[in-house]
C-alpha cells in the first residue's frame, strides 16, 4: 500500500504573534517552527498502517526550503521518503491552492491512501484535507479518532459535539486525523541517523492562484484584569449587580 | 499564543515543558510556568546540524513530557523512576556516541553532549544515570573490553535491558583513587575480588558493575555480575542532593569471577581515569542544561511577579543578575560546543575537558544559587525547578573530579608543576 501523509510546519505554540507592517501578515521574525500537532498523528497513523499492512510511507509538505527539518523528523519516525514542494510564500497560499498542489503530487505518486491532520494549528482552517479529497474525487473522512483498515477500505469513527459517527469507506481515501487516534512515537536516535540517508525530493511549487486573500489581521482584544468582588454568599449581591450593570449579561 | 495554541483538551504542560502539546499522562507540578524557552543569545543553533538539533529536540520533548511531570515527587520521596530506563534505551540514548554495530546510535559527540544537556535540564539525577551507563560502563567495555565482551554486553546495555554501575570511589579514597584498597587476586583461572566502594550511582539497580581493583599486576578493571555470591549493593540514604538517583555502597566479599570478566586492555589507573574524561565531557554540557532551566525559570518568574507595583524584571538588580547569567551561560554554551567539535576531531585533551567540567558545573551552581534567591520563598519550593537543581549540583560539583581537583589539573597543565600533593 502506498501511503502519503500531507504535513505542514507551523510556528511553535509559544510564539508571540505580531502583525507585520502591512497589517495583513504575521511578523515572523524570531519564529520557531514545528510539525503541526495533528500532522504528528497523521504520520503516526501512516507508520502504524505500514506496520500492519506493509507498504511505503511518503511525507509531502508545501513549505519553505528549510522545512526539510520537519520532514526529517517524519523520516526519523519511520516514513520512507519525503517530498518538499518549495514555496517561499507558503504562508500566503490559500487552502484551495495548497490542496491543488498536493492533489497533483498524490496522483503522481500513485497513492492508495492519504493521511493529513484534522487542522493545522496555525491558521485553524481545517480545509486542506477535505479539499484534497474532493479534488482527488476519493472517499474522504474527516476528524477521525478511531480507525481500522484493510487492503480495500476501512471503518472510522469521528466524534463531534452531537455524538459519535461510525463510517465505512473504500480506498483510495483521504483520512484527516483527530486527537485520540494514536500516541505519536518519539523519533529514536537510530531513526534520526537513518533519516539522513532517506531520500527527500525537492521540487518548486507552481505559482499560487489564490482565490482568497487576507485583507487584514487583528490580535484578539486583551482580556481585562479580573476583579474580586467579595467572598462567599455575601458577595452574591455585588456579583449580580456587576453582571447586570457592568457586564450587562444578566 | 498563536492560533489554536493547544489542541482541544490537551492540558498545559508543566514547568519546563516545551512548546509541543503534551501527549502523555503524568502529573504536572503545581505552578503553571510557560513552556521552556532556551536562551540562545548568539544564535548557536545555526552552528548545529539538522540532525544534532533533531536529537536535542527529541530528548527535550521527552524530558518535558515524560520526566518533568514526575521528577518532583521522586525527588521528594528519594526514589529514581527506573521505569524510564527502557524508554531511554528504546530512544537510543545510552552510549549514543558508540558505533551502530554494537546496537548504539552512532551519533557524533556534539549530539551526545546535547543529550546530556537536555537530560540535565530536567534533572541531574537523570543525566547521571545516563552518563554512568554510557560513559562509565559502555565506554570502558568498548574501549578496554574484548570483542566477546563488547558483543555480550553493549547491545543489551544500549537498550537498557542491562543497567551498569562504575565502582572506583572508596570510603577512604575519592580524589586519590590510586590509594584504593579493593583487591583482585588470582586463584587458578579465576579472580577473587575483595573490598568496598562508596557513592556508586545506579549501584543497587545495576545488573553489572565495572569494578576497579589493585592487584599484583597493577590496577585492573572487571565486569562483575551483581548477583555474584559475596556481592551486595545497599543503597545510601539521607542524601539532600541527587535524591532522584540511586547511590549505593558496593560490598565485595570473596567475589569469584573468571578471567573472561577482566577488561583485557585496561592496565593501570589511566583506564578508569580515561572513563571519567568521557563522562566529564557530558557533564560539561549537563551544567549548561541545568543553568538553562534555572535561567528560563528566573526570566519567566521575574516578568510575572509584581512587587512595588512593577514586574520584578523591571528593576535594576534583577536585570543585572539576568544579564550576568545570560552572559555566563552563553560562554558555557560556546565552551561545550567547542569541546564537542574538538572531541569529534579527535584532538580533545583531558585538561580541556577539566576546564569544561569545572567551568560549566560551577556555572550551573552559581546560576541556581542566584535564581533560588530571585524566586523568593517560591525558590525553596520543589514546585519550582531551581531548588532541585541547586541541591543536585552540589553533587555534580563534587563527583567526576571535584571543582578543586580540576583547578589543580588546570594548574598542572598550565605550569607543568603538579600540586596535588
Ligand atoms: C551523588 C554521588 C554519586 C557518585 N557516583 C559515583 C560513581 O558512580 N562511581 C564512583 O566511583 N564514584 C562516585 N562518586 C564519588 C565521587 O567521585 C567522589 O566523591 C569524589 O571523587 C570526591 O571524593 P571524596 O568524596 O572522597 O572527597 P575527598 O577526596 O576527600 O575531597 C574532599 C575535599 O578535599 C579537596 N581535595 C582533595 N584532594 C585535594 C588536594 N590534593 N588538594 C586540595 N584539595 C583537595 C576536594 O576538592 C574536596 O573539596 C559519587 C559521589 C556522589 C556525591
Amino acid at each position: 500500500m502506498k501511503i502519503v501523509v500531507c504535513v505542514k510546519r507551523v510556528p511553535t505554540t509559544d510564539v508571540q504573534a505580531k502583525i507585520a507592517a502591512d497589517g495583513a501578515a504575521l511578523d515572523t521574525s524570531g519564529f520557531q517552527y514545528m510539525l503541526s500537532f495533528y500532522d504528528e498523528l497523521a504520520v503516526e497513523q501512516a507508520i502504524l498502517t505500514k506496520e500492519q499492512l506493509g507498504g511505503e510511507v511518503v511525507v509531502v509538505t508545501v513549505g519553505p526550503g528549510d522545512a526539510t527539518k520537519e520532514l526529517r523528523e517524519c523520516l526519523a519516525k519511520g516514513a520512507d521518503s519525503a517530498v518538499l514542494i518549495k514555496d517561499d510564500a507558503w504562508m500566503d497560499r490559500d487552502a484551495r491552492s495548497t490542496a491543488k498542489v498536493l492533489a497533483d503530487k498524490v496522483r503522481e505518486l500513485g497513492a492508495d491512501l492519504v493521511f493529513t491532520g484534522r487542522v493545522a494549528t496555525d491558521r485553524d482552517n481545517a480545509a486542506v484535507g477535505a479539499m484534497l479529497g474532493t479534488l482527488l474525487d476519493w472517499a474522504t473522512v474527516t476528524d477521525v479518532s478511531e480507525l481500522e483498515l484493510t487492503e480495500s477500505g476501512g471503518t472510522a469513527k469521528r466524534e463531534s459535539e452531537s455524538g459519535v459517527e461510525t463510517l465505512t469507506f473504500s480506498l483510495p481515501a483521504v483520512v484527516t486525523c483527530d486527537k485520540g487516534l494514536n500516541e505519536p512515537r518519539y523519533a529514536g536516535l537510530k531513526g534520526i541517523m537513518a533519516a539522513k540517508k532517506k531520500p527527500v525530493e525537492e521540487v518548486d511549487a507552481p505559482a499560487a492562484e489564490n482565490h482568497v486573500q487576507v485583507q487584514s489581521l487583528a490580535l484578539p482584544a486583551e482580556r481585562q484584569e479580573g476583579r474580586i468582588v467579595g467572598e462567599g454568599a455575601a458577595a452574591v449581591p455585588a456579583l449580580i449587580e456587576a453582571l447586570q450593570n457592568e457586564a450587562q449579561v444578566l | 499564543m498563536f492560533g489554536e495554541a493547544r489542541p482541544r483538551g490537551v492540558p498545559p504542560v508543566g514547568p519546563g515543558g516545551d512548546s509541543r502539546p503534551s501527549r502523555l499522562p503524568g502529573r504536572a507540578a503545581g505552578n503553571t510556568m510557560k513552556p521552556f524557552q532556551q536562551l540562545d543569545f548568539l544564535g548557536l543553533d545555526a552552528e548545529l546540524s539538522e540532525d544534532e538539533r533533531m536529537v536535542r529536540d527529541t530528548v527535550r520533548s521527552w524530558s518535558s513530557e515524560r520526566y518533568l511531570p514526575i521528577v518532583m515527587d521522586h525527588f521528594e520521596a528519594g526514589t529514581f523512576p527506573t521505569e524510564v530506563l527502557p524508554e531511554l534505551g528504546e530512544m537510543g540514548l545510552f552510549g549514543a556516541n558508540l558505533p551502530e554495530e554494537y546496537g548504539c546510535a552512532g551519533l557524533n559527540n556534539v549530539a551526545y553532549g546535547l543529550i546530556c544537556q537536555e537530560l540535565e535540564r530536567a534533572d541531574s539525577g537523570l543525566r547521571s544515570a545516563a552518563s554512568v551507563q554510557g560513559s562509565l560502563v559502555m565506554w570502558p567495555i568498548f574501549e578496554y573490553g574484548s570483542e566477546e565482551q563488547r558483543r555480550e554486553f553493549l547491545p543489551r546495555l544500549a537498550t537498557g535491558e542491562l543497567i551498569g554501575c562504575f565502582g572506583l570511589t572508596e570510603p577512604d579514597f575519592g580524589s586519590n583513587p590510586g590509594g584504593m584498597r579493593t583487591t583482585a587476586r588470582r586463584d587458578g583461572d579465576d579472580w577473587i575480588l575483595d573490598g568496598r566502594k562508596m557513592w556508586i550511582t545506579n549501584g543497587t539497580i545495576a545488573q553489572i558493575a565495572i569494578m576497579w581493583a589493585r592487584s599484583e599486576e597493577g590496577f585492573l578493571g572487571f565486569v562483575v555480575p551483581c548477583d555474584a555470591p559475596g556481592f551486595s549493593a545497599p543503597e545510601q540514604k539521607h542524601k539532600f542532593s541527587l535524591r532522584a538517583s540511586v547511590t549505593s555502597e558496593l560490598v565485595l566479599e570473596d567475589v569469584r569471577v573468571p578471567d573472561s570478566a577482566r577488561l583485557p586492555k585496561a592496565k593501570g589507573l589511566r583506564a578508569p581515569l580515561s572513563c571519567l574524561t568521557q563522562a566529564r565531557y557530558g557533564i560539561a554540557w549537563g551544567g549548561v542544561g541545568a543553568a538553562l532551566a534555572c535561567f528560563d525559570e528566573a526570566l519567566q518568574y521575574t516578568k510575572e511577579r509584581v512587587v512595588f507595583d512593577k514586574p520584578l524584571a523591571g528593576f535594576q538588580l534583577p536585570q543585572k543578575k539576568l544579564a550576568d547569567m545570560a552572559t555566563d551561560i552563553t560562554l558555557g554554551q560556546l565552551m561545550a560546543l567547542r569541546l564537542g567539535r574538538l572531541k569529534d576531531a579527535g584532538t580533545l585533551t583531558p585538561a580541556q575537558v577539566s576546564m569544561g567540567k569545572r567551568n560549566n558545573v560551577h556555572l550551573g551552581l552559581e546560576v541556581a544559587r542566584t535564581v533560588r534567591d530571585m524566586l523568593g520563598a517560591n525558590g525553596i519550593s520543589l514546585e519550582y525547578q531551581v531548588g532541585r537543581h541547586l541541591c543536585n549540583l552540589e553533587s555534580v560539583i563534587t563527583y567526576e573530579g571535584t571543582h578543586d581537583i580540576h583547578t589543580l589539573a588546570l594548574g598542572h597543565e598550565l605550569t607543568g608543576i603538579p600540586a596535588y600533593r
